[in-house]
This record gives C-alpha cells, structure tokens and sequence, in this order.
C-alpha cells in the first residue's frame, strides 16, 4: 500500500504540474540606484510572441509614450488587447531610490513571458526593462537585474522643463528636487533611434546653468538600475 | 545542550594539556598522544579577491561569517560598523558586531589589478553565512563585497564565484571634494558621524572626476569604476 502511495503520488504531481501551466507570481522590484526615480511600473505576463520593446528595434508610440513621460496607458491598452495580464502601477505612484515595491500577478496559461518597463526619472527617455522572460515552471524564487535603456525617441539634451509628450523635448521632472535650472542643452540629436543601452545621464555642476539640468553628483548611475525577485508558487 | 558543552569543554582541556605536556618534554612525546578524541573540526574557506578597478584601491578585505543577519539593505539605512568601513575602511566595529562567529581581514591595501587571497576558519560548524566588504578608498563612501552569502551547499573542494558592483553606504554625500577622502587621490578625512546623503544603502553612481564636469571634485578621470568592480571566489578547503 504504501509502495503504491509512493508511486501515484509523484505521478498526480507530475499530472497536476502539466495541467497547471498558469502561474501565481509575487513580483518584488528594487530601484537599485542612488539618485532616481521610478514612474508608475508596468508589469505583464503575455504570450511567447508578444513583447513591449526589443533592444535594436524601434520604440513603439506607446513605448514612447512611457519612456518619455511615464504614461502607461497605451502600452497598458495594447496589452489587454491581447488579453495579457497586467499589473499598473503596483508602488502607487513613484518609485524612490533604494526602494521597493511587491505586487502578485496571475497569468494565464498562454501568458509565459514576463516583462516590466518604468521610466527613469531624470531622463529624456530613459527607461527600465525586462523583455519576455521566461517565467519558470518549476516553484522558486528567482531573480533578475535590469539595465537602463534609451528608447532612441528623443534627444538626451537633460532641459528640464516639464516636457513629457512625445514630440516636446525636455524631461518632465526631478522628483529628488536636486536638478538645476537654465541649461543650455547637453545635445539637440538622437542618432541612435532603436532601443540602445542607455549611456548614462551626464550632467553638470552649475545649479544655474550650463549644459544640463541634471546633476552630476546625483543623477549618473551605473547597471543594473533595478533589482527584480519572481517567487513563482 | 548542556553535558554537550561540557564534554567539549573538558576535552579542550585535555587536548591543549597535552600539547602543553608535549611541548615541555623535549623529544619523545608518542605516549602524550590522544588520537582517539573527537576534535573540533575545522571549517575553511579561501577567498580570493580581484580588484577590477583602473585606480580605485580597495581597503583590507573584511571577511566575516555569521549564522544570521545582514551586513547591509538596500533602502535601509546603513549599520555605523558598515558606515565607518564605507568612510574610512575601518573593519573594527564589523569584526565586533554580535552575530559575528569568525572574521578575518586581508594583509592590506589590494592594489588595482591585484589579487588576494584570505583564508578563514570556523569549528564545527558548515552553515556559515559569509558576508565581505571592502571600501573603494577614493571615493566619499563606495564599497563592494558580498552580503550573507549561504555556505551550507559548499562541500570541500567546491568553489563558488561571482562579479560585484559597488555600492553606495548613503552615510556621506559624493561631494569629490578636498579632504573627504581618505585614498591616495585625497589623503582627506575618513569616517564622520554627520549623515548628509540619503541615508540609504543603494548602488553606487560612480565618480563624475573633475575631467567629467565636476569642477570641485579632486578624483580624475583615472579614478571612475563601473560595475562589477570586484571578482570574489569561495572555495571550501576543508
């Protein structure tokens, strides 16, 4: 009997993993860095084929949208039309440096790919991004770094002035309050226009001048930005 | 628990008496022998430490291991022990801090390129928690090293590695400036009790140097880092 026991059970449990293919995830994120902060996060879990931005690739419009201002919302509709599971938003608002935030997600069985984007802040068009990881089907916890990426839509000219729509130049803002004013414009060119490595801000040391609004002191950072911890259950 | 104690107690005795006996006599000490004692077993680990760094010396390697804890959190504020190792690479507090079982420190300041290797040694016990840290000494107060790194999967022979990047300790704001340094770039001051940067363990943004629009700064462009800037490997050698 118990030799029986012994032997049905691993086999329900290879049944029942086979059967399960949608998973339960609680996602932790960590802005890693030491001056910057993090818009509203997107996360998703979506199918094999789908994805939010590819390094080498041109940014979508939506993608723009989120690098440039922190707007979700397209990349969120886009996302429901395929029927993925999203998460907005998960830390309210901000993501300071240093800090965390949790959220759970439930995928669906076709959703097998996880990925997250947020804008860096201060930046043009800065962003933070996992591309279609392969969430694991075995339980665990699992954990991810991320770089920073430049969507390549806009000159890194580091003007801040509440410029956010795709279109304007400038960067919306400095939620740190450590940014100078009246820069002159560090470049008026984005040669670069796909989704490249992000080159790191560059900034000054003028609070009142310059080049750059951004500050040297706070605002530079160096990979990975964030940290991300997958427990799949 | 405590015949346990006890019995190792009253063994240690008996074994450092031998020794003592064994070394007064002069010559033959066969009959002083007492092999059939369990003895405390030794537990090593060599740590080998690579400075990837172009001019950033690292402050002695400050190896500790624990059963519990944290040397650091990122988005938490930073120990003083960890401050006062990220300021000045002063490890005297780490080495002191309560859940310390065993700790060790390199022979000195490893040079840029260079590597060191720090052995360190424990009794009886295999679930170690390793924890490393180091300050990048031209800096306001950057480090690197490894926090609470599980030992209980390594069995002797068994080596494990990895790259790291720098952190920031968040205890002393990356001003670059005169006399706040305590590296060769500087000779400044190391450890000071004011908190004035975010307070929170982060990573590190690197240096900007004064060739890099930092006009206050007394780093050039020889002292920036990127990440990783350290390889550490574990080996466990017995």
């Amino acid at each position: 009997m118990k030799k029986l026991q012994r032997i049905l059970l691993p086999s329900l449990a290879v049944l029942f993993s086979q059967n399960a293919l949608s998973a339960e995830l609680d996602i932790k994120v960590t802005n890693l860095t030491h001056g910057l902060h993090f818009t509203p996060l997107l996360v998703t879990a979506h199918g094999a084929d789908a994805y939010l931005y590819k390094t080498g690739m041109a940014a979508s419009e939506d993608l723009q949208k989120m690098a440039e201002g922190g707007d979700i919302s397209g990349l969120s509709s886009m996302l429901m039309g395929i029927n993925a599971d999203v998460v907005e938003n998960p830390a309210a608002g901000l993501l300071a440096p240093g800090t965390s935030t949790m959220t759970m997600l439930s995928t669906a069985a076709t959703n097998t790919h996880l990925s997250l984007v947020t804008m860096l802040l201060p930046t043009n068009d800065g962003f933070v991004g996992l591309d279609s990881w392969e969430i694991p089907t075995t339980a665990g916890t699992y954990t991810v770094y991320l770089n920073g990426y430049d969507a390549g839509t806009e000159a890194n000219n580091e003007i801040i002035n509440g410029g956010g729509m795709p279109g304007v130049l400038g960067i919306p803002a400095d939620p740190s309050g450590n940014n100078g004013t009246g820069g002159t414009g560090v470049t008026d060119m984005e040669e670069t226009q796909v989704v490249h490595i992000h080159r790191g801000n560059l900034g000054d040391d003028d609070a009142a001048g310059g080049m750059s609004d951004v500050n040297n002191k706070v605002h530079r950072w160096l990979n990975p930005v964030a940290k991300v911890t997958i427990t799949v259950k | 628990m405590k015949p346990n104690l006890l019995k190792s107690i009253s063994m240690a005795a008996v074994v450092s008496s031998a020794l003592l006996i064994s070394a007064c006599s002069s010559d033959d000490d066969d009959d002083m022998m007492v092999v059939e004692m369990p003895v405390p077993v030794d537990v090593s680990y060599s740590i080998t430490v690579t400075n990837l760094t172009y001019s950033q010396p690292f402050s002695p390697i400050s190896i500790v291991l624990h059963d519990d804890g944290q040397l650091w959190q990122i988005g938490e504020s930073a120990s003083v022990a960890l401050e006062k190792l990220a300021e000045s690479g002063d490890n005297s507090e780490l080495f002191t801090q309560s859940v310390v079982t065993a700790s060790m420190a390199g022979a000195g300041i490893l040079m840029p390129g260079q590597s060191e290797t720090v052995s360190i040694t424990i009794e009886d016990n295999t679930t170690s928690l390793l924890s490393l840290a180091t300050m990048l000494v031209n800096t306001n107060d950057a480090f690197t090293g490894l926090n609470s790194i599980p030992l209980a999967d390594l069995g002797v022979g068994d080596s494990w590695s990895k790259m790291v990047g720098a952190y920031d300790a968040g205890t002393e704001a990356n001003s670059e400036s005169a006399g706040t340094m305590p590296g060769p770039a500087d000779g400044g001051a190391g450890f000071d009790t004011q908190r004035d940067d975010t307070d929170i363990v982060t990573m590190h943004p690197g240096v900007v140097s004064m060739h890099d629009g930092l006009s206050t700064s007394v780093l050039t462009q020889a002292h920036k880092f990127d990440q990783p800037t350290a390889k550490i490997t574990i080996t466990r050698t017995e």
